[in-house]
């Protein structure tokens, strides 16, 4: 067994659970401003990324196989589409949670829509959006590694190795490593949203209680297996 | 050539809808593995919920689970256990049911604890036991929610019994993996737009479940979904 690849390997889980993270943030922001804005709009939108949530990976990936090949793209666009089931939601909530009062104050300071999105909204959104992020991300991490039964690498090389030579150690340090590097992500966000609320009480019971478990808003909803 | 024309290739050929590996078969194996997972996960996972929600204790648990769940790499856990069980039948039932339970068991959970307090003070005040307040009150309100569960514990279900092929386990997943190792595209995408098929008729399945289970009287305040 050569451990050399394994930082290799770390890398491309990463890459592979963040980015589609990344990808369904940037679609979710605008779509979920507009399901906001137009309230019509939120039920069609929600039942469209539930239904694509619905899909199973395996199936996606060779659904693009003719078209992305055996590459990344193949398993990013996937997982982009699950993530918008957590983040479309978590986006419009955030924005939604906004108080009323906030929104006037900022209008009789003489905001106008954009800048009363970017400066206020936005930022009082943050925490909630990040929630799905995280969620987004670990769930990514974990599925990247259904990839590699397409050939794409990944952690999942140790796990598929591992039962190819019936090695059980290798497939444990494999699944290890999978949810070990989804729990630094998870961290990582945590101490994302702090920096970018500096605003929220920081060392409360509460704000503990959420790093150890999570925010428990987010816990019902989707995410994890597919 | 496309995704479609692949699997169409594949589909119309009359020897793929015949024999002990045909697709009705393979269907109908899938649906099995599906339906028993999910029943035995729900016989656990739906009382256990409802414990949480009703009494409270316990719902650091079910947020832990839930988070926990999402973590594990699915792929690896088949793996696991199909290299230590050896072809037992556990090989893939105690992955398929893991996975079943989180999503079934925090939403029962979040379904009864989110039940207006006014609601359960009025049905105490009116003298029900507190079996009562959960069979006529609480799991009534509550299932929206539990019908949610349900539905992403089978979308879990689903794609991970198509994984579990690479364990040798039947279902459409097979023609997947054997499609995958012989190199035969046709096959591939056949198995591929038969799981995807099979994946929403699932869903909407879950989106009737939903209309008969769910009493008129809640419907209105369910979350669209």
């Amino acid at each position: 067994m050569d451990w050399s690849a394994v930082p290799t390997y770390i890398w491309e889980s990463a890459y592979l659970g963040i980015v589609p993270a990344l990808l369904g943030l940037v679609i979710s922001v605008p779509l979920g401003i507009a399901c906001v804005r137009w309230k019509w709009l939120y039920p069609p939108v929600l039942s469209g990324a539930s239904v694509l949530y619905a899909l199973p990976s395996l199936a996606l990936f060779i659904v693009l196989i003719p078209y992305t090949g055996l590459t990344d793209t193949t398993v990013i666009i996937p997982l982009t589409l699950f993530s918008l089931c957590v983040l479309v939601p978590n986006v419009v909530d955030g924005l939604r949670s906004v108080p009323e009062d906030v929104r006037q104050a900022a209008t009789a300071m003489g905001f106008g829509a954009l800048r009363r999105l970017a400066q206020v909204e936005l930022p009082i959104a943050v925490p909630v959006v990040i929630a799905g992020l995280r969620v987004a991300v670990v769930s990514s991490i974990s599925l990247a590694s259904v990839g590699q039964l397409i050939g794409v690498s990944s952690l999942g090389y140790l796990i598929i190795d591992g039962y190819q030579r019936d090695f059980v150690t290798e497939i444990l340090i494999g699944g290890g490593l999978i949810i070990a590097l989804a729990l630094v992500c998870d961290v990582l966000l945590v101490l994302l949203r702090r920096a970018l609320t500096p605003w929220r009480p920081r060392r409360g019971r509460r704000e503990r209680a959420q790093i150890l478990i999570g925010d428990p808003a987010v816990a019902a909803q989707a995410g994890g297996a597919g | 050539m496309s995704f479609l024309s692949f699997a169409w290739d594949w589909l119309k050929q009359p020897q793929q809808w015949h024999g002990p590996d045909g697709i009705p078969i393979r269907i109908l194996e899938q649906l099995g593995y599906t339906a028993l997972s999910l029943v035995i996960a729900a016989l656990i996972a739906i009382p256990v919920g409802i414990l949480i929600g009703h009494t409270g204790r316990g719902a650091l648990f079910a947020v832990n689970l839930a988070n926990a769940g999402r973590a594990i790499p699915t792929l690896g856990l088949l793996v696991l256990l199909a290299v230590t069980l050896g072809f037992s039948p556990l090989a893939w039932l105690v992955p398929l049911v893991l996975l079943a339970i989180p999503p079934i068991l925090v939403n029962a959970y979040e379904g009864v604890a989110g039940v207006d307090p006014g609601l359960k003070d009025a049905a105490r005040g009116m003298g029900m036991t507190p079996w009562q307040q959960i069979r006529k009150v609480e799991v009534p309100v509550a299932m929206p929610l539990i019908v949610l569960g349900l539905r992403t514990g089978a979308i879990f279900v689903v794609a991970t019994a198509t994984i579990a092929a690479y364990i040798g386990l039947g279902g459409l997943g097979r023609y997947i993996i054997d499609g995958l190792a012989t190199e035969n595209y046709g096959e591939v995408a056949g198995g591929a737009a038969l799981v995807v098929v099979l994946a929403l008729a699932v869903q909407a399945f879950f989106t009737g479940v939903r209309r008969l289970a769910v009493p008129a009287g809640v419907r209105q305040q369910g979350r669209p979904s």
